[in-house]
């Protein structure tokens, strides 16, 4: 903005005057290092934040974040705080810590630290002006960067759990030579058959199967969308070579399937997993017999 | 073996060998419409010419199989049963078979497997007698 120029300057230099007053701001929170520190352990134990955690736990943390948070006041780089604050967020998001919790206790150690800065500055207005007006947009800064932090480690434990959950959701399981079951239990959604699709077309080839037998006796509801693409598997498992059969179609499912009208002509389909096997080791050759059977 | 060149002045885009009484061809790149045709005629040629009983043919090359493709391995499938030969695709690998049957893409009732040694099995399986070869 053209005309605003002279009070920019004029800001500016203002501003360069305040962050000079940084360094004596820096001197007085480390002088004041144990009995702010203690205060602040206090306060948070009032509010009844990271009850998660033991009452040592919750020292040796809060030395180590009043430390940074001066740390940060001292350099203005935010970098070394967030580096810490990753790794703290990874070290209590298993004990259960929650997001308000992280952000309260930033925002009582910002305030504990003003309160000391008010009680020392209190004879001289303005100069408490001025150290504020340096205080306040770094100590913002650092409940920010606290906060993101926290969250995106939050997030990055959720992503890797979600992760995990769904590949334990669909196993892909080889019970004789050729021949493979993938058991579905639970809700299948687009995004799950999607995945399982890609999954099972993938265990075809690296374990050379011929006959798939899904069962879905564990699937509480199919819709069209789910039906559909369960033809489409099929279809896909077929032109890898590998044929498909469909076990554990409850009734409700089946009329489903029949009221909506999807086309099961090209589906195999046998009443229970048993069932399923066995016609399955039928298919690839196989007899199974019980050994007295066989001896005789 | 004997391979056949499609396009003796072009690059190999289909080799057509013989093994046992079988044919087997493997497309090696993408082809185009007017190089699908020209793949069936020679392929339907040599069935005759060689007697083959079964057919392989191998797509694990391809990228994309679209409609196209799709009516022409199954016309090639039809036009050799109707002359002696059972034929078996191979090689089609997941992401393939996913795209074609999102596409709609569908091969009907050509048989396929996973790759070469399934399909002669599945020929051998599908062959009342064994293959007629020539002499070893």
């Amino acid at each position: 903005m053209a005309g605003d120029g002279p009070s920019d300057v004029e800001e500016h230099h203002r501003h360069e005057e305040d962050a000079m007053l940084l360094p004596e701001l820096v001197a007085h929170l480390r002088e004041h290092r144990t009995v702010l520190r203690e205060e602040w352990a206090s306060r948070i134990n009032e509010a009844h934040l990271l009850s998660a955690m033991t009452p040592q736990e919750v020292f040796s943390e809060v030395t180590s974040v009043y430390d940074n948070y001066v740390g940060v006041l001292e350099t203005g780089s935010v970098d070394e705080l967030r580096d810490y604050a990753r790794d703290l967020s990874e070290r209590i998001i298993p004990r259960g810590v929650e997001t308000h919790e992280v952000i309260g206790i930033v925002l009582l150690l910002r305030d504990v630290l003003a309160r000391s800065l008010f009680e020392k500055y209190r004879d001289d207005f303005d100069l408490l002006n001025r150290v504020l007006n340096a205080y306040e947009p770094a100590a913002n800064r650092i409940a920010t960067t606290v906060a993101g932090s926290f969250v995106e480690e939050r997030e990055r434990v959720i992503r890797q759990q979600q992760d995990s959950l769904r590949e334990l959701s669909t196993p892909v399981l080889q019970v004789r030579e050729r021949l493979l079951i993938l058991p579905i239990i639970g809700v299948l959604d687009t995004d799950r058959a999607h995945q399982l699709t890609d999954q099972l077309l993938h265990a075809i080839r690296s374990h050379r199967a011929r006959v798939v037998v899904i069962d879905i006796t564990g699937v509480p509801d199919v819709d069209e969308s789910v039906a559909d693409h369960l033809v489409k598997t099929v279809d896909a498992s077929r032109l890898m070579g590998a044929g498909v059969i469909i076990t554990g179609l409850s009734s409700e499912i089946a009329q489903t399937l029949v009221t909506i009208g999807v086309d099961l002509s090209k589906m195999n389909t046998v009443g229970d997993l048993q069932g399923g096997i066995e016609e399955a080791e039928r298919l690839l050759g196989f007899r199974v017999v019980r050994a007295d059977d066989a001896d005789r | 073996m004997p391979t056949a060149d499609l396009e003796p002045s072009g690059p190999l885009r289909v080799s057509i060998l013989t093994q046992g009484g079988y044919l087997v061809a493997s497309v090696h790149t993408a082809l185009d419409d007017g190089q699908l045709l020209r793949f069936r005629r020679d392929l339907l040629d040599q069935i005759g010419s060689r007697r083959s009983r079964g057919v392989v043919i191998d797509v694990g090359a391809l990228d994309v199989i679209d409609s196209f493709a799709c009516h022409t391995l199954r016309t090639i499938a039809e036009v050799a049963r109707l002359r002696g030969a059972e034929t078996v695709v191979v090689g089609i690998r997941p992401d393939v078979a996913l795209a074609m049957v999102e596409l709609g893409a569908s091969l009907g009732p050509v048989t396929t497997a996973l790759d070469l040694e399934e399909a002669f099995e599945v020929l051998a399986d599908r062959a009342a007698v064994p293959p007629a070869g020539p002499l070893r």
